[in-house]
């Protein structure tokens, strides 16, 4: 895809978020509306994966380590192919596939169950260790919150990574700066996030998590690195794409009334008509 | 039963892997710097690159086996039961059993008979949190033949698994040659009309040699080994628990949550019979000889018989 095809998807993506937070009046838009471009990155242009055969053993893995973003999966792996995007609106309600948190036993696609912080990236650790094993050459790719990375398991595994070389790991760390109680820096520090890792012998990369040439340079570097796992410390706005929700920590866990939804579509759909007039080379 | 032998079942557990390795080439062991205590040094010794030491980092370990079986391995997961159990639990819950992934934890040291290490690594309550987690398989196995059978089983049989061992060396209670394991299947040692002790792990051999101590009282106690907590094997609680006054439950455990507790919900449930658990009576262990703290704590076949003596006295 091209950066405009990519960015019109990326808008779907977001439109798929607030219509299944709306849908479900709970759920997680901030993180998830901050990863879009990422999430829309990952499915649409980097990873090996088949809708049509979403178990196949040589595929890419991702892992949705910060969970609660469930929204901004399920979009993409709909908008992907792997189940309807009208599904999207079942989401969290009882009997629908489509749980609060990630599983990998009721959804397509889903290739592990996360949701409670800090776990996902050890299970990331596990499937690209398999491929060594095996000689396999897929990637595994893991999502995380920069609040999350205050859990120590993160470390533990981020140890286990750099001291087994899995070169075939790219942790993505969604850094918007923003989680429950307020910001990064206030409630905890997380920062320096680069010389955490760096300190673990991760490959680091610094890039704006909304522009696609970064984030396509910054695979292209992590594919070149060898003997590493890369991590991609991606610098975001919370909430992007949505101009009420943007920077706002008040968004982490919250549905738009109708309102506040009918105004999120609107905006995201005046974005989406001005791309499809674009040039291609304009965007 | 043959008290000449006795072996630790966490040699069991090590010597298991070992055999199982070239017939399973999708298992893998992963330990948290314990290897030579788990006894998983044996596999590692004959499978090196298929042992994976993830440094003292139990809930990494834990994910990380939960990301290999996603991928198709058969992961053994191993550590003391205080740490792959307790510290691990809710990393055992949400990646392992949710997702109800193919690992298989193997917890040594579980129980007072750790010794002289104390409280603190005297787990006594990971049975309780085990027994809890929907759909896990939960099996605690008494000597070293069925603690073999066991982790072949569990090898053998899809889903997540608690397989549970002892650091101390026990008896051989199964030597009979004619000897099945099956899982879910409480097998009865003895008969007696007297009443019944359910029983399993290392007090299963104290509860026999009790069972032989009563008998010459005139007190005849019928022994059944519950090898597998969960899930329980109700029709065999129930049948030998009928026409009996007062039942037993026996178990180096807190009485909290575990054996006693999964017999009290069978009976409870179909044929509300009193029963008298014997275990750890809500309290930390301490540190002393293995056969020390059993005597201690009423769980050598001295305890038992006194226990069971004074009830149905």
């Amino acid at each position: 895809m091209n950066n405009k095809q990519l960015k019109i998807m990326a808008e779907n993506v977001r439109k798929g978020i607030v219509t299944a937070v709306y849908s479900a009046k709970s759920g997680h838009p901030g993180g998830s509306l901050s990863a879009a471009d990422m999430f829309t990155y990952l499915y649409f242009e980097e990873m090996n994966i088949d809708s049509a055969n979403p178990r196949n053993s040589d595929r890419d893995r991702f892992v949705l380590s910060k969970g609660h973003t469930s929204p901004g999966l399920y979009s993409v792996l709909a908008n992907r192919g792997f189940f309807p995007v009208e599904d999207l609106k079942t989401f969290r309600k009882l009997g629908s596939y489509l749980q609060g948190h990630p599983c990998m036993t009721e959804t397509p696609g889903v290739d592990m169950s996360t949701g409670s912080l800090g776990q996902g990236l050890s299970a990331a650790c596990g499937m690209a260790l398999n491929a060594k094993l095996d000689g396999k050459s897929y990637h595994v790719y893991a999502l995380l919150g920069d609040g999350e990375i205050e859990e120590g398991q993160i470390w533990e595994a981020s140890m286990f990574a750099g001291a087994h070389k899995l070169d075939n790991l790219t942790v993505i760390v969604d850094n918007n700066g923003l989680q429950i109680d307020g910001r990064v820096e206030d409630v905890c520090n997380v920062y320096p996030i680069d010389k955490k890792f760096e300190a673990f012998n991760f490959n680091v990369i610094c890039i704006d998590g909304h522009d696609f040439d970064a984030i396509r340079g910054a695979f292209k570097a992590a594919h070149s690195c060898t003997d590493k796992p890369t991590a991609i410390i991606m610098h975001t706005i919370k909430g992007k794409g949505v101009s009420f929700m943007e920077n706002q920590a008040g968004w982490h866990g919250k549905a738009p009334n109708d309102e506040e939804y009918k105004l999120a579509v609107q905006e995201i759909d005046a974005r989406i008509s001005a791309l499809e007039k674009s040039e291609v080379g304009s965007v | 039963m043959n008290c000449d032998i006795k072996i630790a079942t966490r040699d069991s557990y090590g010597n298991a892997l070992a055999e199982l390795g070239d017939e399973l080439p999708q298992l893998v062991v992963l330990d948290c710097d314990l290897a030579g205590a788990t006894k998983t040094s044996v596999f590692k010794r004959k499978f090196p690159s298929r042992h994976i030491d993830c440094g003292i980092a139990e809930a990494d370990m834990t994910g990380i086996g939960a990301g290999l079986a996603t991928c198709g391995k058969i992961p053994f997961i191993s550590s003391f039961a205080m740490f792959v159990a307790g510290r691990n639990y809710e990393q055992v819950r949400n990646s392992i059993a949710y997702p109800h992934l193919n690992v298989k934890i193997g917890a040594t040291h579980a129980g007072i008979t750790v010794g002289e290490d104390g409280a603190t690594h005297q787990c006594i309550e990971d049975l309780a949190l085990m027994r809890v987690i929907p759909g896990m398989t939960v099996v605690v196995p008494c000597d070293d033949i069925e603690a073999r059978a066991a982790v072949r089983a569990a090898a053998l049989t899809d889903g997540p698994f608690y397989l549970r061992f002892g650091r101390s060396p026990v008896p051989i209670v199964n030597d009979d040659p004619g000897y099945k394991f099956e899982l879910g299947k409480a097998v009865v040692l003895r008969q007696g009309a007297d009443t019944t002790i359910f029983v399993n792990g290392v007090c299963v051999s104290e509860a026999l040699l009790a069972a032989d101590m009563l008998s010459k009282e005139g007190i005849e106690v019928c022994v059944v080994n519950v090898h597998t907590l969960k899930p329980i094997d109700s029709d065999t609680v129930l049948d030998c628990s009928k026409g009996k006054k007062r039942v037993f439950t026996c178990e180096e455990h807190s009485v909290i949550g575990g054996l006693g507790s999964a017999v009290c919900d069978v009976l409870s449930e179909h044929m509300p019979t009193p029963v008298s658990k014997i275990g750890i009576n809500d309290v930390f262990g301490q540190s002393g000889t293995a056969s020390g703290l059993m005597a201690e704590y009423g769980l050598d076949y001295k305890g038992i018989a006194r226990a069971i003596r004074e009830k149905l006295g």
